[in-house]
């Protein structure tokens, strides 16, 4: 794209938006046309910086367009770090409300949305593109396809995530869970991912190697998924095109399906078939070994594909949905063990004859914990899935504990192992600043989670065993007030390992930044023990 | 096509046409001379660089 189209555009967009911002009555709505008119002035700003009227020779572009891999790197430690520590903060406030603060602004029910928010889309879904971009590029021999539109792709998808994490403290929100932006930031975020799937498909058919590696079936798999799901259930009319409020297409029990297909197909083609391309690439390439067996892969692949899709429905037991859906999403949810368990042996078996790497590679232990956490959180699903099981644990903190042990476990620890790796390989560096820093965190992030899990587990069941708890005179035993009670000791441990987790982020962001610096601490490497004092 | 019809024709050749094609696309990968192939494509990581 020439550099003129390019500020003409921006210089567009930047007027169209101050013209917006003008018209519209909605307040909120201005908020969010100023930061599209402040997003463009930038764009300009920094593309003036890189103005060059006498057209120097540019330097020879390297194999690979790495560049927007680095920045995917640092945004994805920057977000983490932000979700996280929100996440810190809305546990704390379910244990102690007065840090609420008393304002809209502050209040759970917008936090949690930018906490959810901010781990899935931003932390996770930077991760996912990065690490595509990375391992499309090197397992087919070619460069990003379509120029710099990968580029369009990172700062579009991080000006997705602005206008949804400033929506929802503003109040705007279509009420529809992990689908909670309005209207125009879906229609933008549209846009971006035709870019992305654009870009992706554009780099496979510019290969060099005939065969397609299996990772990128995974993350194929999840931009085309994630592009319908994402179409569909955002299907709305808005009020006023200067307006941020919208009606959904659909209503009643039509509403609550399409929105968890939806959601739980983000859980299945997001949060799962995007890291598990992640997996397929970095364990074998951290183990320095070839996948256990590449035919088990493509079996993984496609009973995933077509067995998760149809899963949903488990969300809406016992409600107003027909009994034959209900039961057709816990077949399939049922079902999906065998897949399941299928990836979760052949990522572990990878390291069969290997074993011993694990003592001295503190990254490939976070990958090895994080396979280890996706067997156990999709064994723990489809169980949760079984009409009688959810009848104790729906809308229970099981739930959380569950869904945590997946986002902490598997999705967290892949992507930090995924970083750990791609750090020294971006910045042409030696190795990682510190292993033994690299091993801290694994033990913070392990010990958290398991404190997360457990009492969730805990407080979940005695939760529901209280709703479900009659007198003998045929009345409720407990009060509402009563279980919210009983709970507090377990927000309390589950707060605390939501702080060690972040705590082990915070040591990861450190370990990274002085690895980028190009530093390397000077210690004893992993699996030696300290050498004893010499007497004098 | 009425509500019932549709759902009629989805759990049953829709359900049939489905596990043909996950079927077909799981035989495929035992087809005679195929190990030889997936072991290659297995290493396509680790040759790269």
């Amino acid at each position: 794209m020439g550099a003129a189209f390019f500020y003409v555009i921006m210089g567009l967009v930047a007027t169209f938006a101050v013209i917006v911002a003008s018209l519209t009555h909605d307040p909120n709505f201005a908020i969010h046309a100023w930061i599209v008119v402040l997003a463009a002035l930038v764009a300009i700003v920094a593309g003036l910086n890189t103005f060059d009227p006498e057209g120097k020779p540019k330097p020879a572009k390297g194999k690979y367009l790495d560049g927007v891999i680095q920045a995917g790197v640092i945004a994805t430690m920057f977000w983490g770090l932000a979700g996280f520590l929100v996440g810190v903060v809305i546990a704390l406030q379910l244990t102690f409300p007065a840090l609420n603060l008393d304002t809209a602004y502050t209040n759970f029910g917008r936090l949690r949305p930018l906490h959810t928010s901010a781990v899935v889309f931003a932390f996770g879904g930077n991760a996912l593109i990065a690490t595509s971009f990375y391992v499309v590029q090197r397992t087919t021999g070619a460069r990003l396809a379509l120029g710099n539109t990968a580029w369009f792709v990172f700062w579009g998808y991080q000006l997705f995530i602005v206008l949804a994490a400033t929506g929802y403290l503003l109040g705007i929100t279509q009420s529809k869970e992990y689908a909670e932006p309005e209207w125009y930031v879906d229609l933008w975020l549209t846009i971006v991912w035709v870019a992305y799937l654009a870009v992706f498909l554009g780099t496979l058919f510019r290969r060099k190697e005939p065969h397609i590696y299996v990772a990128n079936w995974f993350y194929l798999s999840f931009i085309v998924t994630i592009a319908m799901l994402h179409v569909v259930n955002n299907l709305s009319m808005p009020v006023s095109l200067l307006g941020a409020k919208s009606y959904s297409l659909f209503s009643g029990v039509q509403d609550a399906l399409t929105q968890w297909w939806y959601g739980h197909n983000a859980v299945g083609f997001f949060l799962t078939a995007g890291f598990l391309g992640m997996m397929y690439y970095f364990v074998p390439k951290q183990a320095d070994r070839p996948i256990y067996s590449y035919r088990l892969s493509i079996i993984h692949f496609w009973a995933l594909i077509f067995l998760y899709i149809w899963a949903g429905p488990h969300h809406l037991h016992y409600t107003a949905l027909p009994d034959w859906a209900q039961t057709l999403g816990m077949v399939f949810s049922i079902m999906l063990w065998m897949p399941s368990w299928g990836g979760m042996i052949n990522g572990l078996m990878t390291l069969s004859g290997a074993w011993d790497k694990l003592r001295t590679d503190p990254v490939l232990r976070m990958m090895v914990m994080a396979i280890a956490f996706y067997g156990m959180s999709t064994f723990e699903g489809p169980m949760m899935s079984i009409k009688s099981v959810n009848s104790l644990s729906h809308y229970t903190d099981w739930t959380i504990g569950h869904v945590h042990s997946g986002a902490l476990g598997w999705v967290g620890m892949i992507s930090f192992g995924a970083v750990y790796f791609l750090a020294p390989k971006l910045w042409d560096r030696q190795g990682l600043y510190s292993a033994r820093l690299v091993n801290w965190h694994f033990w913070l992030a392990t010990i958290g989670i398991v404190l997360y899990a457990a009492s969730m587990w805990v407080s979940g069941i005695m939760q529901g065993l209280m709703w479900r708890a009659y007198d003998n005179l045929g009345f409720l035993q407990y009060s509402f007030a009563e279980t919210v009670a009983a709970m507090h000791p377990f927000y309390l441990i589950r707060a605390a390992g939501g702080g060690l987790y972040l705590l082990g982020a915070l040591i990861m962001a450190y370990n990274i930044a002085r690895t980028i610096m190009g530093h390397q601490r000077r210690e004893i490497p992993m699996g030696f023990a300290a050498p004893a004092v010499q007497g004098a | 096509m009425d509500y019932h019809q549709f759902r009629h024709l989805a759990d049953s050749w829709g359900l049939v046409y489905l596990m043909v094609v996950f079927v077909a696309a799981v035989a495929f990968l035992f087809r005679p001379g195929a190990k030889a192939f997936y072991d290659r494509a297995a290493r396509i990581p680790l040759d790269e660089e």
